[in-house]
C-alpha cells in the first residue's frame, strides 16, 4: 500500500486536474501525423497505379492503330501478321472476346446465384459446411489448372461431338473439340467462385425481418427468395455479375489450351482466338508493327473492362437514386 | 359469441426451455386483445404460434392446439399459404420491403395470384386507406418505401398485411420502435380496425394496452397469469401477480 501510493499521488499530479487543457497548438502527436501520412500514400499508390497503366496502354496501343488504319484493323477480319503483306485485323478476335464472355456469363451466373442462394436460404448448417469451402477452394484453383481439365475433358467431348456435327461438312476445319464452347463451358466454371461468394455475402445481408414480413404473407419460401431476397440482394448481385464479367474477358491461361487459337469467326465449334489469348501465343516472336499491334489489343482488352465498369456504376447508382 | 381463435393447452419448447406453459385463452372476434408481461414471458412466442411462424425456428416442439373459426391451425393438411393470408402479421420493427410503396401493398395479392391491375389498383388504395396512410403517400407510390418515416412505414407494413384481407391481425410491439405522435396514430388507427378485424397486440406499454384492449392477458415466465376485460384486469386484478406487475413493482 505504502508502494503504491506515492504512484498514484504522481499519476493524479500530472494528470489534467491541475494543467491548463491550453497544452499547444492544435497539437497533434508526430505518430499520428506520420501515420496519416502513410494511409494517404496507400491509397495514392493505387490511383498511381491505374493512371500509370492507362498512360503506358495509350502511349503504347495507339501507334499501330495509326500505322494500320483504325477500321482496317477494327473490322478487318483477317489476322495475317507475319505474311508477306501482313494484315491486321482484329475484328473476329474482338467478336470472340464479346460472345465468349457473355455466353459464360449467361452460363455461369445463373448456375452462380442459385448455388448462393442454395448456401444462405436452404442448405442446412451440416450441408453448408461442406459447399463452402469446396467453392472457395474451386476461386483458389490456378486457372492453368482449369485449361488442363478442359483439354483432359471437355475437348475430348467436344471433339466427338464435332465428328458427328460435321463429319459430311466440307468447309469445317476438325479441331479436335478445341473450340469457342470449350473455351466458355471453362470460363464459365471459372467465374462460379467469384459470383458465388459475392452473391452469397449479399444475400445474407437481406435482413431476415423482410423475409419474415413475405412469409407472414403467405408467401412459400421459394416465392419469397425470388421475389424479395433476391430483389433486394440485386446491388451485390449485379456487382457479382460485373466481377465475374471482369474475370472472363481477362482470363487467358485456361483459355488459350483449350479455345483452339485460331483466328475464326466465333462459331460454337469453331477453333477461336480471344484478345488476351492472341497476345500470350505471339508475343514471344512478335517484333515491329506486330508487337505493337499486339498492345493495341491489350489496350481494347483494357477500354472493354472501363467501359464495363463504368456502364455498371452508372446503372448502380441509378438502382440507387430509385430506392 | 363464439371465439375466433381458440387455444388449449398449449405448451412450446424451444429445445429444453419450457416457453410456453399450459395456456389456455378464448380471443373473441372483433375485438382487442393485448398480451403483456416483462420481457421473455413468452407473449411475443405465443403470437407468432397463432400464424405457425414458430415452424421457422430449428428445434421448436408445440404441443396442444389452436383453432381458428373451430378449425386446427396445426393440422398436418393445414396450408400455411392460406393460414398466414388469413391472420396478418405486423412486427416490432417496421420492415417494408426494398421496393415502390405500391409493390408493397401489391406483394401479398400479387402472391396470392391477383395479377389484373385494375383489381391491384383498387385494393392497393383500400389498403393504404384502411392503414390511414394513403393521403400521405398518394403522389408517390411509385417512390420507395425505405424513403418514408419510421411510423409511416409501419403504418404502410399494417397496410400490406390488410391487403390479403386478412381476418386476424397479430401484432408484436407495433410501436415500440416509433415515437410517441406515430404510437398515437398508430393506436387510433387499430381501434379503428377492430370493427373489421380481430387485433391480438403484445405490447410493453401497459397504458397502451389499457387504452386501445379489450381485454387483457398478463403474462410471466411462460404462464397466462390473468386474462379479463381490460378495466377489469387494471382495476381489480385477481392475482397478485398481475397487481405486482400493474403497479410497477417488478418488470
Amino acid at each position: 500500500m505504502e508502494k503504491v501510493l506515492p504512484i498514484l499521488k504522481r499519476i493524479s499530479k500530472s494528470s489534467s486536474s491541475d494543467r491548463s487543457i491550453m497544452s499547444g497548438k492544435g497539437y497533434v502527436s508526430f505518430m499520428e501525423q506520420l501515420m496519416e501520412c502513410v494511409f494517404t500514400l496507400c491509397g495514392l499508390s493505387a490511383v498511381a497505379a491505374v493512371a500509370a497503366i492507362t498512360i503506358y496502354m495509350i502511349i503504347s496501343g495507339t501507334p499501330a492503330i495509326f500505322k494500320v488504319g483504325i477500321t482496317e484493323m477494327l473490322f478487318g477480319t483477317v489476322w495475317a501478321p507475319t505474311a508477306a503483306e501482313p494484315s491486321f485485323g482484329i475484328a473476329y478476335i474482338v467478336l470472340t472476346s464479346i460472345i465468349g464472355t457473355v455466353m459464360s456469363i449467361v452460363i455461369g451466373v445463373p448456375i452462380g446465384l442459385m448455388t448462393a442462394v442454395f448456401m444462405s436460404e436452404m442448405a442446412e448448417k451440416r450441408t453448408a459446411a461442406i459447399v463452402k469451402p469446396a467453392v472457395e477452394l474451386l476461386a483458389g484453383i490456378p486457372s492453368i489448372v482449369y485449361g488442363l481439365l478442359g483439354l483432359l475433358i471437355i475437348n475430348p467431348a467436344m471433339g466427338r461431338i464435332e465428328k458427328i456435327l460435321f463429319s459430311n461438312s466440307e468447309n469445317h476445319v476438325m479441331n479436335g473439340g478445341a473450340n469457342l464452347i470449350s473455351a466458355v463451358l471453362v470460363l464459365s466454371i471459372m467465374i462460379l467462385p467469384t459470383v458465388i461468394n459475392v452473391s452469397e455475402t449479399s444475400l445474407r445481408a437481406v435482413p431476415l425481418s423482410v423475409r419474415q414480413a413475405s412469409l407472414a404473407l403467405g408467401a412459400t419460401k421459394i416465392q419469397t427468395i425470388f421475389r424479395v431476397t433476391i430483389p433486394a440482394a440485386k446491388s451485390g448481385i449485379i456487382t457479382a455479375v460485373v466481377l465475374g464479367v471482369g474475370r472472363a474477358v481477362g482470363e487467358a491461361m485456361a483459355i488459350v489450351l483449350v479455345s483452339g487459337n485460331t483466328v475464326n469467326i466465333p462459331l460454337p465449334f469453331n477453333s477461336v482466338r480471344f484478345l488476351t489469348t492472341g497476345i500470350v501465343s505471339e508475343m514471344g516472336y512478335a517484333s515491329g508493327l506486330h508487337r505493337e499491334t499486339l498492345f493495341t489489343i491489350g489496350l481494347v482488352l483494357f477500354v472493354f473492362i472501363m467501359i464495363i465498369n463504368i456502364v455498371i456504376n452508372f446503372i448502380l447508382e441509378g438502382g440507387d437514386k430509385n430506392e | 359469441m363464439r371465439a375466433k381463435i381458440e387455444i388449449k393447452d398449449l405448451n412450446l419448447y424451444y429445445g429444453a426451455n419450457h416457453a410456453l406453459k399450459n395456456v389456455n385463452m378464448d380471443i373473441p372476434p372483433r375485438e382487442i386483445i393485448a398480451f403483456i408481461g416483462p420481457s421473455g414471458c413468452g407473449k411475443s412466442t405465443l403470437l407468432k404460434t397463432i400464424n405457425r411462424m414458430n415452424d421457422l425456428i430449428d428445434g421448436v416442439n408445440i404441443q396442444g392446439s389452436i383453432t381458428l373459426d373451430g378449425e386446427d391451425i396445426y393440422d398436418k393438411n393445414v396450408n400455411t399459404t392460406l393460414l398466414r393470408k388469413k391472420i396478418g402479421m405486423v412486427f416490432q420493427q417496421p420492415n417494408p420491403f426494398p421496393m415502390s410503396i405500391y409493390d408493397n401493398i401489391a406483394y401479398g395479392p400479387r402472391i396470392h395470384g391477383i395479377r389484373k391491375k385494375a383489381v391491384l389498383d383498387e385494393i392497393v388504395e383500400t389498403s393504404l386507406k384502411g392503414a390511414a396512410i394513403f393521403n400521405e403517400v398518394k403522389d408517390k407510390l411509385k417512390k420507395s418505401a425505405l424513403n418514408l418515416s419510421g411510423g409511416q412505414q409501419q403504418r404502410l407494413c399494417i397496410a400490406r398485411a390488410l391487403a390479403v384481407k386478412p381476418d386476424v391481425l397479430l401484432m408484436d410491439e407495433p410501436t415500440s420502435a416509433l415515437d410517441p405522435i406515430s404510437t398515437l396514430k398508430i393506436e387510433e388507427l387499430i381501434s379503428e380496425l377492430k370493427k373489421n378485424y380481430t387485433v391480438a397486440i403484445v405490447t410493453h406499454n401497459m397504458q397502451q394496452a389499457a387504452r386501445i384492449a379489450d381485454n387483457t392477458a398478463f403474462f410471466l415466465t411462460g404462464e397466462m397469469v390473468e386474462m379479463n376485460r381490460t378495466d377489469i384486469l387494471f382495476s381489480r386484478p385477481a392475482d397478485k401477480r398481475t397487481e405486482d406487475y400493474i403497479t410497477g413493482r417488478f418488470g
